[in-house]
């Protein structure tokens, strides 16, 4: 870790001292977290694209089943199952969390507390070009013979775990090695993120003084840490029976799918809240800035991010109430469940006290970050129907469960990411984004959104599966609303999928063309808007030190409404 | 309430139903209260109504409590929640009714349902036993126990006008039970995901009277009691030796 303390850095592309820095180098090479972030940003909205053209290909065949696919043609069960299975993956794997966690938290971290770089920038690397690769394989596993896996994103064994099952004897292992390349390259990750945290602060930040979003990606970081240990040695485990003829999972050579289960949900739960808590700190900046005020109660948000952390190690086997567990478990699943809305309706109850008293400008940012805590909020509510053991025999694997953790998924990883992108946009490219569009695309992602869900909960209800190929093939299911309601669903999300082409086309033109945006077009507290935009190679001409806590907006007696961490208090 | 978008057709389906309802009720207060204290902060603190922010630490007793009472009441809200979902969840799934009418054994095979109904002689496993493809048949208001088996992978055993679901493990036989309130024909589709075939994976329940049940069985009975086989080997001839 060096001072950069030169200020001729600028655009970004510098030369580390004394030599110059070839394009490879620079871009592709490169071990400054900065470029690192895009890299991983721009990689995630590519599978993310990926991920949607998914969700059309299988949402026209829910809506229109057998017709032709406008684009893609017809889908078979094949087909069907692989589109299911890798939406599934990718928007989980490789969308939400490099986006969220690696994008944003490699871009902000040292920003944000004021350091020059990761403490680990080699690690960094090494973390995006595992990324990279498998991503890379993930998409070949599709252009192998017999095609991809389609055994869903749970891949549960003994289909998951045997070829004669799952008719995917390339596809399957090729599905599983890339899962678990991408966990070594976020566990690559976490470990640069929480010691970047730990010891690269500027100095006076101390703890309450950390960002909001920078702790809450780094609880994440621990969490997902903590809990995907199990899950990558029950990978390696699933490889070898899908390889070398082992039976870990295969109840006909002795073992227990079940346990697969366990592995993964004990991973698949605390990784919701790995995805939702960067979401929950992207907004705590964006909702503070525009609300130019005060996060509520600081130390309860960190506190209760905490806690829902730690719960969420205790909650697993909720998705597996019917799976054949001991009964008697579900009652200690349902209470350890119930106790988590506790923290989480705390924060979201934090959350809109925040806006309380506050100057609210609704700005695209605010939109969504407002947006995310109005969609969140039935997420999280539709969650305690699953919850809660004797509902759930009736919703588990039913449309109703699939809205509601859209409700859940989208705002974390959509509205949230496109606050997130929209507010420190001028900080990556030192431009604006187009504010008009901004909200133009707002309204055509919020409203669709609500379109395609709300109906879903509806067909959930009246007993839709999920994963079905053709719901016409069970005559009670083949009702005239239903059927009217999964149109509606499948045209909403073409709507909300046209209005992205306005967020590429404005991300994309505006790089390039925006206006010119200063280093503080916010007039923000935080760090990261002390530094030029954009940031050059070490980021600050001379490092800040930190004298306040990140949210001092509004204070009495000032001239300004904003109070920057790095600005030292008027002697008197 | 969910009675409104698909009537419930066992003898439980009205106690989860209920709690359902519960929730909803429980559930929709705190999520209009939050959604409403929202869009009232948003209206009313734009920057056109109040150019100036409070300073505001959320450490000040007077706006603590806001945040401290709802979280009791929310933690209230919970057990009430707790209480009926567990009872439901012991009245369906942990408990075992006293009187069974009888037993069925359901097995799972990609992508179909086997079902093996007692003959005549009202035990399973023997040679009078009805092994029917996607075809299950009971009667109304009796107490049916099934044995839940899967020959391949796991699928789910899911009747949701009844609103039950099971899992099917290979290599387990996990035990339940219902009882059919109303007569009629019913999909059982496999909710779990089981390969190519999951999605045409879909039985179906025909819950009769007393006198349609007899009927069925008496015209059954003449096909079937000279096969002795039951399990596998039946239900792969009857699918055309797939």
């Amino acid at each position: 870790m060096t001072t950069h303390a030169s200020a001729d850095h600028a655009h970004g592309a510098d030369n580390h001292g004394h030599h110059e820095l070839t394009f490879l180098q620079k871009y592709v090479f490169s071990t400054d977290h900065k470029v690192i972030g895009l890299q991983y940003f721009m990689t995630g909205v590519f599978m993310g694209v990926l991920g949607a053209l998914a969700s059309y290909v299988f949402r026209m065949q829910m809506a229109f089943p057998g017709a032709s696919v406008p684009g893609f043609g017809l889908v078979t069960p094949q087909i069907y199952n692989q589109m299911v299975t890798n939406h599934g993956t990718i928007m989980i794997f490789w969308f939400a969390m490099p986006v969220l966690i690696a994008a944003f938290g490699n871009y902000l971290i040292p920003l944000m507390i004021g350091c020059d770089d990761m403490v680990f920038p080699r690690l960094n690397r090494l973390s995006y070009q595992i990324f990279l690769f498998s991503a890379v394989l993930l998409i070949a596993s599709f252009f192998v013979p017999y095609g991809g896996f389609g055994g869903a994103w749970t891949s549960y064994p003994p289909l998951a775990s045997n070829p004669v099952y799952n008719q995917t004897p390339y596809g399957a292992p090729m599905w599983l090695g890339a899962v678990a390349l991408e966990f070594v390259a976020f566990l690559l990750g976490g470990i640069n993120f929480i010691t970047t945290l730990m010891n690269a602060r500027a100095p006076g930040m101390k703890m309450y003084d950390i960002p909001m979003v920078v702790w809450m990606i780094v609880i994440a970081s621990i969490l997902f840490m903590a809990s995907v240990g199990p899950l990558i040695a029950g990978a390696a485990m699933l490889l070898f029976d899908q390889t070398l003829g082992t039976g870990f999972f295969d109840p006909a050579r002795g073992g227990d799918p079940l346990l697969w289960e366990h592995l993964f949900w004990f991973f698949g739960h605390p990784e919701v809240y790995v995805v939702l808590l960067p979401a929950m700190g992207i907004v705590a900046e964006v909702l503070t800035v525009f609300a130019r005020k005060k996060l509520f109660a600081y130390r309860t948000v960190l506190w209760t991010a905490v806690a829902t952390g730690v719960l969420s190690f205790f909650v697993w086997a909720h998705h597996q109430f019917v799976a054949g567990i001991d009964p008697r478990m579900a009652n200690i699943f349902t209470v350890t469940t119930l106790l988590i809305s506790v923290p989480i309706t705390e924060m979201s109850f934090v959350y809109i006290g925040t806006l309380y008293g506050a100057s609210i400008q609704l700005s695209t940012p605010m939109l969504f970050a407002i947006a995310f805590i109005v969609e969140f909020l039935i997420g999280g509510v539709t969650g305690i129907f699953l919850g809660a053991s004797g509902a759930d025999i009736y919703f588990h694997d039913t449309y109703f469960v699939l809205a509601h953790f859209h409700y859940t998924f989208v705002p974390i990883a959509v509205i949230a990411v496109f606050a997130g992108v929209y507010h420190w946009f001028p900080k990556m490219f030192g431009r604006y984004m187009n504010d008009t569009w901004g909200r133009i695309h707002f309204w055509g992602t919020a409203v669709p959104f609500n379109g395609i869900f709300i109906p879903l909960f509806y067909t959930g209800m009246a007993g839709d599966h999920r994963r079905t190929f053709d719901h016409l093939n069970f005559p009670d299911l083949a009702r005239a609303d239903l059927i009217f309601w999964r149109q509606f669903a499948t045209v909403s999300l073409l709507i909300m999928l046209g209005f992205q082409v306005i967020f590429f086309i404005n991300f994309f033109y505006s790089m390039f063309r925006g206006k010119k945006a200063p280093a503080n077009p916010w007039n923000a507290n935080t760090f990261e808007w002390v530094a030029a935009s954009p940031p050059p190679h070490g980021n600050f001409p001379t490092l800040p030190h930190c004298y306040r806590g990140p949210y001092e907006y509004s204070v009495p007696g000032r001239a300004t409404d904003f109070w920057p961490q790095n600005e030292p208090a008027p002697k008197t | 309430m969910l009675n409104w978008i698909i009537q419930g057709a066992s003898s439980y389906a009205g106690q989860i139903d209920n709690v359902i309802v519960i929730i909803a009720v429980l559930g929709g207060f705190w999520l209009i209260l939050a959604e409403v204290a929202l869009f009232y902060f948003v209206m009313k603190y734009r920057r056109s109504r109040a150019p100036k922010a409070m300073h505001v630490t959320g450490y000040e007793h007077e706006y603590k409590k806001w945040i401290h009472w709802p979280h009791y009441l929310v933690i209230a809200c919970d057990l009430v929640i707790l209480v009926f979902a567990a009872r439901a969840w012991y009245h369906v799934k942990q408990s075992m009714p006293e009187h069974i009418d009888e037993d069925i054994r359901v097995v799972g095979h990609q992508w179909a349902w086997e079902f093996v109904h007692q003959g005549a002689d009202g035990k399973l496993g023997t040679a009078d036993d009805i092994n029917l493809v996607d075809e299950l048949h009971v009667t109304v208001n009796k107490t049916y126990r099934f044995h839940l088996e899967s020959a391949d992978v796991l699928h789910s055993f899911s009747i949701p006008r009844f609103r039950l679901k099971q899992d099917a493990v290979p290599g387990r036989e996990i035990i339940g039970w219902f009882t059919p309130t109303i007569a009629g024909t019913y999909d059982v589709p496999c909710s779990q995901m089981c390969g190519l075939g999951h999605g045409i994976m879909g039985g179906r329940i025909f819950v009769e009277t007393e006198a349609e049940h007899r009927l069925w069985l008496d015209s059954v009975t003449g096909k079937t009691a000279a096969n002795p086989a039951h399990g596998l080997g039946k239900l792969a001839s009857t699918q055309g030796g797939n």
